[in-house]
Parts: structure tokens; C-alpha cells; sequence
């Protein structure tokens, strides 16, 4: 039984840290219809600008932190104008083409400035945040994580709600050139999005780092398994990105503790096929119905 | 004898047949068949053991990208795992020969066979899919395979991999790059061929309405999953056929070359080469191949004239940095690849000196 539970949230953690980089990914999703293979590149970026500020630049976390945050902000920003802007209305294979050369070149960057090796942040976390439950014992760096991301989902959904970008950025998702009849500048919903997407990757970034030490391989991988994750939860639904990760983080630690540990890697790929084949659109995902 | 065709100034077709032909003029032929004898008389006896062998790895790779062009160029189903495809054909053909003792002539096509079986099971999602949905079922099976060939080790060896005995046609032994460089380059030959002239034909013709709309296509009577499933399947064979050619060149295979990486790689070689285009896979295998082989001389001469610096480790990875950006450069300013500058480069000297 014990097993069973440390399983249970093992996979509940690791299905958090799913939906953390499903987040980003499906928000650019939702708003400009690009299938982001960099996503795992961002992620890294992040992890990697926050690494230099606390660890080598020794700045206080909280600064640290935020000053990651603004970069990655503008760097979505930047990336946008530079890379995607040119390719509007292009061809879908060109779009995902270029994002898959931006993850390559990130990585490729990003390898040759720190090399394959596993870096760690300072420990900045308390000790009281562990929390034991009888034999069950959750790590802090878990709880923190989990804090964090409450946190920022609580605000994203505040932020789609009530905000005036948040509605626009949702308007667009829905219909853009209703949208854009209706006054919504939609290039700006796409940086902004970008932005978005880019900041929430450096923080799901921060966290894998917290707890699977930094390492460019490592990080840039859980990129590729996002894709499992948002084709479960449907690839515009927030919430069915939540859920989707829960579930395939579940899926893997249970594959991995009672069927065999090298089936972990392939399963989440195997669930995706026959989700595709049963329920293509996901669990929430928008059924797209064409007329010719 | 008919009169030598030449270019007309403008587009006068008057027939379909007209609309089809390959060769615009008779020099198109001519140039054809120079460039025949320069690839299979001069090429071979010139280079050197490095330059054929670079030569051998484009002929391979330019087998399969133009079938990946057939799936993504020409129906528009786009795979992200035709680097495990090549690698079904490469341990098909091991297998084949080191367990069924079948001879080369027939382990070859029959690996392509295997593999295109396999690309149609994978193909099967496209019922229902399409575009960003049918990419991502694609990676998935990219993972699956290659989660195979490292697993199912009493087929494929596992991470240790199968080593071939040379092969061999009608006695001649085919060991050496020279004589490797005759099988590989007669088979690419007859491939681009069979491409160039199913394109041509019905299926070919009901492959580029499926891509420029799928539900029109449907409407017009052309049975799409069908047509699909096939487009999947001819690919598969090419990239099975070629995995097969590169087994028995290497004469040893390991899971590692036939990781995402080599899928990423043959999209990257259609793309810059130019979507839609047979030459133009040709053109962008050559392209990644050469930048490929130059980016790790690079590495290993700065390696060489700074070990000091402890270059060995960081600077491999800006080979992956120049890739991403020739990648990212080419789809941003040239997104109809090499063959729109080429097309572009030859009309521009059609008429030189005199142009108009």
C-alpha cells in the first residue's frame, strides 16, 4: 500500500510538472494555432537565465526569479516578431519546421554555453515545507512547486476572465477575423501570447530544474512529452491540459512501478496513438467541424 | 528527325500531354544523359575513399527524402517519423539476411515491402486526422519504433545492434565504396524515376488533390483514406528501401542513427530542398549532407588547433546551432527551397546574354 501511494504521488507530481509546460504550449495553441516544438527549448531558457542570475550572478531568489520572468517575457516577445511574424498565413509544415529549428538552435546554444552536464540552483528552499504523512513522504522542493503553480494557474485564469488582453486573446482563439472586424489587434495578441507562453515555460522550466537538476537534454525532452499530454486534454483546453498531465504522469509511474521501468518512456506515446484513434480531438479539445 | 525543341517565350500548351512532359526541351534530355554518364563514369574512378563515401550517403538519404516528399510534398500528410522508418528498413534488411540468409537482391526490396506494411499500420491514424493531430501521431510512432529496436532484443540485438556480411550480387562482391557506389546509384536512378512518373499518373494526381483539399478531393470521387494509406505506404518503401541500402553499407546497425534526430533531418532536407519537388529533395539531401559533413570537419580542425581550450566540448554543439539556423533562415526567406533558386537561377540565364 505504501508503494502504491508513493506511486500515486510520485505520478500526481510529475503529472503536475506536465501540465506546467502543457500550459504555455496550449496557450499558444489556442491563440494563433502554432504547434510549438520549441517548447521544450523555452523551457530550458528559463531554467537555464535563472540558473546564471541566482548561481552565478548571486542575486537574491525573489529578484532572480522575477528578472527571469521579465526575460523570458521579452523573449517570447522577440521570438514572435523575428521568427513567426514572417510566416503568417504560411503553410503548416513551414510553421512547425521553423519552431523545430528554433528548438535546435536553442539547444544547440545553449549546449555549447553549459555544456551536457547536470547543474543545480543554490538551495533556497525551507525545510518545513516537507511534508510526512505516516511513510509517505513528500519532498519540499513537490510542495513548493505545487504552490507555485496553483498560484500561477489561479492567475491565468483570472487573467482569461476578467482581463481586457485576456478576452481579446480569447476572441481571437475563437474567431479571428471576427475578431479583428471587431477591433482586436491580433498581432499584438500573438506577441502577447508568445510572451505568455515563453514566461510560463521558464517557470515550468525553474521547477524541473528544482527538482531533476538542470540538464539541457533533460529539459528539452519533457518538450516532446507535452505532446501526450495536451492530445489527451485536448489541444485548446487549459483545463484539459491539467488534467491530461495528472493523467499521464499517473500513467507513466504506474507503467514504470508495476509493468516494467523501460516501458515508462514509450508509454505515454503509445496512450496517445490510441487516444488519437478513439477521441481524436481529446477530452475537452474544440471538435473541429469543416465545410468545404 | 523532328526539329530540337526550344523554349517558347511564354506558356503555348495546347494539349495535357503537352502540360506533363518532363523534359520542356530536348536540351533538358541531353543534359540528363551528361549528367548520367559524368555520375556513373567520371564520379566513381575520380574521388577519393572520403569524397565517395559522402557521395554513397547522398545517394541513400536521396532515396528516402523523395519518398518523404511523396507523403509531405505531394499528398501533404506530414510524418515525423520517417527516420524510423528507414530504421524498420535497415533492420529488416539485417534480419533478412543475418537470420533468413535471403540474398541481397531480394532482402532489399523485401525490407522496403516490411517497412511499407509498417508505414501503413501507422498510416492508419490519418482516417480521422489531419495536420497537427496526424504530426503528432507520427512522433509517436517515431518513439515506438525506436523503443523497439532497442528492446526487442532477441530480433533487432538491442543496443549492441546486427552486423551484415557484405553483400554481394551475381558474385561480384559489393565490400568496397566503388562498387557500393553502382548499386546505390542504379537504384536511385530507377526510384526518382518511378517518382518522377507517378506523379504523372491518376494516383499521383489524386495525391496533390488530397493535399490542396482533402474534403474536394472526396467530393470528386477519389476514395481519400485509400489514396492516404498509399501515399504512406510508397514512402515507407522508399525509406525502407534506402535503410536497407544502408544497412549493407555500414554492414552494421545500432538503434542510435534512427532517432528523431534522422527524422528531423529528412523533413529538414525536403524543406530547404523545396516542398513539391523531386529534384528538390535531390538538391536538399545534397544541402544537408555536405553542410553536415562541413560543420563536423569544422569542429574537429578548431578541435585540433585549440585542445588547450578544452574545445572538444564546447564547441560540437554549435554543429546543432548552424543546422537550426540554416533551417530557420531557409523557411523564413526561401521557403520553396533550392529548387526555386535553381528554377529561378536557369531562367535567369535561359536567354543570356540576350534576354529580352
Amino acid at each position: 500500500m505504501e508503494f502504491f501511494f508513493q506511486i500515486v504521488i510520485n505520478g500526481l507530481s510529475l503529472g503536475f510538472l506536465y501540465a506546467l509546460a502543457a500550459l504555455g504550449f496550449v496557450m499558444i495553441f489556442k491563440s494563433s494555432s502554432v504547434l510549438n516544438f520549441a517548447h521544450g527549448g523555452l523551457m530550458a531558457i528559463g531554467a537555464f537565465l535563472f540558473l546564471v542570475l541566482s548561481a552565478w550572478a548571486k542575486l537574491p531568489i525573489w529578484v532572480a526569479f522575477l528578472l527571469t520572468l521579465i526575460g523570458s517575457f521579452s523573449l517570447g516577445f522577440i521570438i514572435e516578431r523575428f521568427f513567426l511574424r514572417p510566416l503568417i498565413g504560411e503553410a503548416l509544415i513551414e510553421v512547425i519546421m521553423l519552431t523545430l529549428g528554433l528548438f535546435i538552435m536553442i539547444k544547440g546554444l545553449l549546449l555549447f554555453i553549459f555544456g551536457g552536464d547536470i547543474h543545480s540552483y543554490p538551495d533556497f528552499l525551507p525545510e518545513a515545507l516537507t511534508f510526512h504523512w505516516e511513510a509517505v513522504e513528500i519532498p519540499g522542493v513537490y510542495v513548493a512547486s505545487f504552490m507555485v503553480g496553483v498560484i500561477f494557474l489561479g492567475l491565468f485564469g483570472f487573467f482569461f476572465k476578467y482581463s481586457s488582453q485576456g478576452i481579446y486573446m480569447r476572441s481571437v482563439a475563437d474567431n479571428q477575423p471576427a475578431a479583428m472586424a471587431l477591433g482586436v489587434h491580433v498581432r499584438r495578441v500573438f506577441a502577447l501570447s508568445w510572451a505568455i507562453a515563453a514566461l510560463v515555460a521558464a517557470m515550468s522550466g525553474i521547477v524541473l530544474g528544482i527538482i531533476n537538476g538542470i540538464n539541457v537534454h533533460e529539459i528539452s525532452g519533457i518538450g516532446l512529452k507535452v505532446f501526450p499530454v495536451v492530445i489527451l486534454g485536448g489541444l485548446d483546453s487549459i483545463g484539459g491540459a491539467i488534467l491530461g498531465g495528472i493523467i499521464i504522469g499517473l500513467l507513466e509511474n504506474f507503467t514504470a512501478g508495476y509493468i516494467s521501468p523501460g516501458l515508462r518512456e514509450v508509454i505515454p506515446y503509445i496512450a496517445l496513438i490510441i487516444i488519437l484513434l478513439i477521441k481524436p480531438y481529446g477530452l475537452f479539445g474544440l471538435v473541429e467541424i469543416e465545410r468545404v | 528527325m523532328r526539329r530540337l525543341r526550344f523554349h517558347p517565350c511564354g506558356n503555348f500548351n495546347e494539349t495535357y500531354r503537352e502540360e506533363l512532359t518532363i523534359f520542356e526541351t530536348d536540351f533538358g534530355r541531353l543534359s540528363l544523359l551528361v549528367g548520367l554518364i559524368l555520375l556513373f563514369v567520371v564520379v566513381p574512378f575520380i574521388s577519393n575513399a572520403y569524397i565517395l563515401y559522402i557521395v554513397n550517403t547522398i545517394g541513400i538519404f536521396a532515396i528516402a527524402a523523395i519518398g518523404l516528399n511523396l507523403l509531405i510534398g505531394y499528398t501533404g500528410q506530414i510524418s515525423l517519423g520517417h527516420g524510423a522508418f528507414f530504421g524498420v528498413g535497415a533492420y529488416s534488411a539485417a534480419i533478412l539476411s543475418t537470420k533468413a540468409g535471403f540474398p541481397f537482391l531480394i532482402a532489399v526490396p523485401l525490407a522496403g515491402l516490411i517497412t511499407a506494411l509498417v508505414g501503413m499500420i501507422f498510416g492508419t491514424p490519418s482516417i480521422r486526422l489531419k495536420h497537427l493531430y496526424l504530426c503528432i501521431a507520427t512522433l509517436a510512432s517515431q518513439f515506438i519504433l525506436e523503443y523497439i529496436f532497442v528492446q526487442w532484443e532477441g530480433l533487432t540485438g538491442g543496443a549492441a545492434g546486427i552486423s551484415i556480411p557484405a553483400a554481394s550480387i551475381f558474385g561480384i562482391d559489393l565490400g568496397s565504396d566503388r562498387n557500393f557506389f553502382f548499386v546505390i546509384f542504379f537504384c536511385f536512378s530507377l526510384m526518382t524515376w518511378i517518382a518522377v512518373n507517378l506523379i504523372r499518373t491518376r494516383y499521383g494526381r489524386a495525391f496533390i488533390a488530397i493535399r490542396d483539399n482533402d474534403q474536394a478531393a472526396e467530393g470528386m470521387g477519389i476514395p481519400i483514406f485509400i489514396y492516404k494509406l498509399l501515399a504512406f505506404a510508397i514512402s515507407s518503401f522508399y525509406a525502407g528501401f534506402a535503410g536497407a541500402l544502408f544497412a549493407y553499407y555500414m554492414m552494421s546497425i545500432t538503434p542510435e542513427p534512427f532517432g528523431i534526430w534522422l527524422s528531423i533531418e529528412y523533413i529538414a532536407m525536403i524543406i530547404i530542398g523545396g516542398l513539391g519537388s523531386i529534384p528538390g529533395s535531390v538538391f536538399g539531401t545534397v544541402f544537408i549532407v555536405v553542410l553536415s559533413e562541413v560543420l563536423s570537419n569544422v569542429t574537429q580542425y578548431l578541435m585540433n588547433i585549440s585542445p588547450s581550450i578544452g574545445g572538444a566540448i564546447t564547441i560540437a554543439p554549435l554543429r546543432e546551432f548552424v543546422y537550426g539556423l540554416a533551417i530557420v533562415l531557409f523557411i523564413i526567406f526561401e521557403p520553396k527551397g533550392l529548387a526555386e533558386v535553381w528554377r529561378i537561377g536557369r531562367s535567369s540565364f535561359r536567354l543570356w546574354p540576350f534576354s529580352y
